[in-house]
């Protein structure tokens, strides 16, 4: 069905090119021969095909085009014949002899461009007249084809200032009125052919219309180019006038297109001087007309222009454009009712990047904006919609992009509140744009009410909102997001300690509501972070303010304390674990004897209760006798205790390498080089002795189970220990105990039984090779080394 | 051969020529055959003055009972007594300021027309008869009262127009100017047109016969309008080959105008209001 009428109209459109192709022939010969009745029969038959109803626009446009062409023709011709002496005013009646009114108005219109050019009457009124008799035409498609034919055969004979046809008084007022009644005119045919035809083709027809929108819209860019145009002609005739027809043609399609034009079209400058009028139009459009797109052109427009030159500025202040604009806006929105929460945004949105732009420096502009949004928004609940949302992102993102600077837009007020709008999954995202605009601009957060805000506006990240469940978070995702969490803890820093004290308790407060999976997190940061303030207050004068209330390591490790515990029940000992010890090392910095041991106590909590995996409880006694050999701070009797604990739990490793190496780790405990209160050569040695022991023990071990010895890596390590005992003058450690153990391992690795290992092998020989270098040294190294024989 | 040809040949070429017909205006007129030839143009009053000529046949005597010019209808001139001709002689003749207060009219029933008759009178055998036609039109001056003719028609509930034409009374070489303002419309028009018709009555009481026909079909609008439109009239009148209005001319006939306004609707029902103009002839 459809297709046979494509195929209709196809052959209609041949049927309608060959017959104005044969009369057009026919014109051509008279032309030739200058029969000037002829040419008229001939072209008013030619123009006959026009007057089909059986194209669609873009057919018959297709046709019309075809006329065109020849109307130049005929036009040269009548041209040429008022210079052989036919009267131009003749042949203006001429062509009104014929019968049919749409080839009489064609050419009607093509002799008025010639009776124009030749001066014998002002233009202004050959206009008139053309485009009064066009009314006869009342078809919307011929009319609109029609009027723009006289559109364009008039364009460049307008009576405009500067023009050749520029007559005496108000001449430009002429030019004006003539485009404009054309303009009204056609605007009508085209609003008017929305009725015509049957309801089921409603739709085609809002296509078809839509493809003739230009031949209205060139109305009013002919009147954008109209020489003479000023401000005043503008405001007071040209925009009411236009604003009239299309506040009154009651057309979705016609307003929203013409609109659109008028901000196209006219200067900017213009646009700002009238914005009362051009704004006040807006809420008179039917509701369903896509005005937030107008408008927001608009804004843009004009803030594209406050940008092109600061010379304009004072004009936007001088004509309030801000609070118009917004005022606007608010009428528009009371008087579409049913406009999507998408259209309010954008306008919003639109609203804020335009007071951005042409006012940065008034941030309560601003924030104003987004206090009318949230007013509009609210009882709206979260927002669903998807185009909304991208849309409240877009109104989020606009103060973050213009100042780069987080600080800025933490001063407004009401950008949290509209955050609130966001469902859950967008405010993530919207959080994680604000954290990744603080990243790259390295903004520094520095008071403690910018962290506040700045934690209401990342909430989504911080801990769980209503109505999320954990299995519709992506694992990556929340990695991801948990990680520019942790980034964004390790910006916020003020020089002055006080300050920062706050604002860890802030983060502090904050990420301790996040809940466990945050916590592994979050909390790390925040102890290194706390840590580095130690540190800084340790730099200076014990209690510098001699205040009871002011910053302490003391009070700081007390708040680490609690932090690290709330990371145990998560459960994340591991981590806990390396925190405790970390904040240990730091209180062993600080003198903070008691302090520093709690920290261990816990730490060892930690490792009996909670670390039971044998991995990580050989990570876990690594740490812990690497931290505490490095503690100073511990007295005899605590150092004691933690030593003998960590010792024992060497030994109880499951492993027997591992608790060999854990065992001779030990054995540094008891020899701090720079301390000579803990030199204890004996322990050392018993040490070294019980873990060769155990490193027997495993050898056996091993070959009983699997038939061949296993590696004797572990002697050669144990003999590493040795040697750095003997070197570091531990007299426990004698060059025969040395000896013996070479020839032990020498034994071992010639043994039959024994597998080799080539890095064992090396190991070994790089070691003697050590041994053998001392020697060449000479002096008391030399002289030291000296009795071993590798 | 040539005796027999001669037989039936008249026996001499009787011709009549006006005294000023080289500078007279000539207007074509249609004959009953069709063709249309030139013939001299006059008015009412005028003089009409010219000249007969007969020239027999080489040489033949041409006997006759006298030769007369008649004004037809109106005036006879004797132009000879009774006698013989026997080569060309011219008789001049003259009709004096004569009443012809009724223009040449070629209608469909009727037609008006003045002829120059010369008779040449034989005995025994038929006269000889010549005619000339010629024409007549009278001017008349600018009518001093000249009113628009404006009206308000329609259907109720359906359609609703004003129509305005400048003037009632027309002359031949006019322009009708006007408006057609639309104050309610709820049909589909397809297209408006105005028409001029002619209405020719002829004969009288019982007997009286009506012609009417369409001189032009003008259109003044295509597709349809909507409520406060107002649609512009510009028909020029010169291509149209119009007469004046004759209001009944010696009883036998008249001859009237009509301007009829038709509004055409998609389902091609005609509506249309008609409205007499008088036309004129106005002296150029």
């Amino acid at each position: 069905m459809i297709a046979n009428g494509a195929e209709d109209e196809e052959k209609w459109l041949a049927a309608g090119i060959a017959g104005l192709q044969q009369n057009a022939f026919y014109m051509h010969r008279a032309l030739d021969s200058n029969n000037l009745r002829d040419a008229l029969k001939y072209s008013a038959q030619m123009l006959s095909e026009l007057r089909t109803s059986k194209l669609s626009p873009h057919k018959y446009y297709e046709l019309y085009m075809r006329a065109f062409d020849e109307l130049r023709k005929l036009e040269m011709f009548f041209k040429e014949e008022t210079r052989r002496g036919c009267s131009v005013i003749d042949l203006y009646e001429l062509v009104q002899h014929a019968g049919n009114i749409l080839p009489r108005l064609y050419l009607l219109c093509t002799v008025g461009s010639v009776y124009i050019k030749s001066k014998e009457a002002p233009a202004k009124d050959v206009l008139k007249d053309l485009v009064e008799m066009c009314r006869g035409i009342q078809h919307p498609v011929r009319g609109l084809f029609l009027r723009s034919y006289l559109s364009q055969v008039s364009r460049d004979k307008l009576p405009d200032i500067g023009s050749e046809y520029e007559g005496d008084a108000d001449t430009v007022v002429d030019a004006v009125e003539f485009v404009l009644q054309n303009f009204t005119e056609m605007n009508k045919l085209w609003v008017r052919m929305q009725y015509q035809g049957p309801a089921r083709e409603k739709e085609k027809r809002e296509k078809e219309r839509s493809e003739l929108r230009d031949l209205v819209g060139k109305n009013l860019h002919v009147l954008g180019q109209i020489e003479g145009v000023d401000l005043d002609m503008y405001k007071d005739s040209v925009l009411p006038r236009v604003l009239e027809q299309v506040v009154n043609c009651k057309d979705e399609l016609a307003q929203f297109y013409l609109m659109d034009c008028i901000i196209q079209v006219f200067p900017d400058e213009y646009h700002l001087q009238t914005l009362d009028v051009l704004l006040g139009a807006c809420p008179q459009l039917q509701p369903s007309v896509d005005i937030k797109t107008v408008l927001s052109q608009l804004m843009e427009r004009l803030a594209n222009y406050a940008a092109s030159s600061s010379e304009v500025l004072p004009e936007f202040l001088q004509v309030e454009a801000f609070s118009k604009l917004s005022n606007a806006i608010g009428k528009v929105i009371e008087a579409q009712p049913d406009m999507p929460i998408m259209g309010v945004v954008t306008l919003y949105s639109s609203l804020l990047k335009f007071t951005l732009h042409v006012h940065p420096d008034r941030l309560d502009y601003a924030d104003q904006v987004l206090g009318a949004c949230v007013k509009k928004l609210s009882g709206k609940g979260k927002i669903e919609d998807n185009k909304a949302t991208k849309q409240i992102v877009a109104l989020l993102s606009a103060p973050l992009e213009k100042y780069n600077d987080i600080v800025t837009a933490l001063k407004l007020s009401n950008y949290p509140r509209v955050m609130e709008f966001l469902d859950n999954a967008t405010n993530k995202v919207m959080a994680t744009v604000i954290i990744q605009s603080i990243m790259k601009n390295r903004t520094q957060i520095s008071t403690i009410d910018k962290v506040e805000a700045l934690f209401e506006l990342i909430k989504g990240l911080i801990k769980d909102l209503d109505g999320t469940f954990d299995d519709e978070i992506d694992e990556d995702d929340f990695k991801e997001e948990q990680n520019s969490v942790a980034r964004l803890i390790q910006m916020l820093y003020n020089d002055d300690l006080e300050e920062m004290f706050k604002i860890i308790s802030t983060v502090r407060k904050h990420i301790l509501t996040g809940g466990s999976k945050r916590l592994i997190f979050t909390v790390p940061p925040l102890v290194f972070s706390s840590l580095k303030l130690v540190r800084q207050l340790q730099g200076q004068e014990e209690n510098p303010f001699g205040d009871e209330e002011s910053t302490t390591p003391k009070k700081i490790f007390q708040l680490l304390n609690q932090t690290i515990e709330a990371l145990s029940n998560v459960p994340a000992p591991e981590l806990a674990l390396r925190l405790y010890l970390q904040c240990a090392e730091a209180a062993n910095d600080c003198e903070l004897e008691p302090v520093a041991y709690e920290f261990f106590t816990q730490a060892y909590i930690l490792y009996e209760e909670e670390i039971s995996d044998s991995k990580a409880q050989v990570t876990a006694i690594h740490l812990i006798i690497g931290t505490l050999q490095r503690m100073q701070v511990f007295g005899v009797e605590n150092r004691d205790t933690l030593t003998h604990k960590a010792t024992g739990y060497s030994a109880k490793l499951l492993k027997k390498p591992d608790q060999c190496r854990a065992v001779y780790a030990c054995s540094h405990l008891f020899w701090v080089c720079d301390q000579e209160n803990l030199k204890d050569g004996e322990r050392v040695l018993i040490c070294l002795k019980r873990a060769l022991r155990i490193a027997n023990a495993a050898q056996q071990m091993s070959s009983a189970t699997r038939g061949s010895t296993g590696s004797v890596t572990l002697f050669v390590e144990i003999l590493n220990k040795y040697l750095y005992f003997f070197e570091k003058g531990n007299a426990q450690i004698t060059s025969s105990s040395i000896q013996s153990l070479i020839e032990l391992i020498t034994t071992e690795m010639q043994s039959d039984s024994t597998t080799p290992d080539p890095a064992t092998n090396a190991f070994f020989a790089s070691t003697l090779r050590y041994i053998q270098f001392q020697k060449q040294k000479g002096g008391a190294v030399g002289e030291k080394y000296e009795p071993i024989k590798a | 051969m040539n005796f027999i040809v001669g037989a039936f040949k008249p026996p001499c070429i009787v011709s009549i020529s006006f005294a000023d017909g080289r500078t007279r205006k000539q207007v074509p007129l249609k004959k009953e055959n069709g063709h249309t030839v030139m013939v001299p143009l006059f008015q009412s009053q005028e003089n009409i003055v010219g000249e007969v000529l007969i020239e027999p046949i080489h040489g033949k005597k041409l006997e006759h009972t006298g030769v007369k010019i008649e004004l037809l209808g109106q005036i006879v001139r004797e132009l000879d007594v009774p006698g013989e001709l026997y080569e060309k002689k011219t008789y001049p003749f003259e009709f004096s300021t004569v009443e012809m207060p009724y223009e040449s009219y070629n209608g469909v029933n009727v037609r008006l027309r003045y002829i120059l008759k010369v008779t040449i009178s034989r005995n025994y055998v038929s006269n000889i008869v010549e005619h000339q036609d010629f024409v007549v039109q009278n001017y008349t001056p600018l009518p001093s009262i000249n009113n628009s003719i404006k009206m308000e028609v329609g259907i109720e509930d359906c359609l609703h127009i004003e129509f305005e034409y400048n003037k009632s009374k027309y002359h031949l070489k006019d322009v009708i100017l006007g408006k057609i303002y639309f104050l309610l419309v709820r049909i589909k028009i397809k297209n408006m047109e105005l028409e001029i018709r002619r209405r020719e009555s002829t004969g009288s009481g019982p007997n009286t016969y009506v012609e009417t026909e369409t001189l032009a079909k003008f259109e003044l609008m295509d597709g349809g309008p909507v409520r406060g439109e107002s649609i512009p009239v510009r028909l020029f009148l010169s291509p149209y080959e119009l007469t004046p209005t004759y209001r009944n001319i010696n009883n036998k006939f008249s001859v009237k105008y009509y301007l009829n306004l038709v509004l055409v609707d998609e389902e091609d029902r005609r509506y249309f209001k008609q409205q007499e103009i008088t036309v004129y002839r106005l002296e150029t």
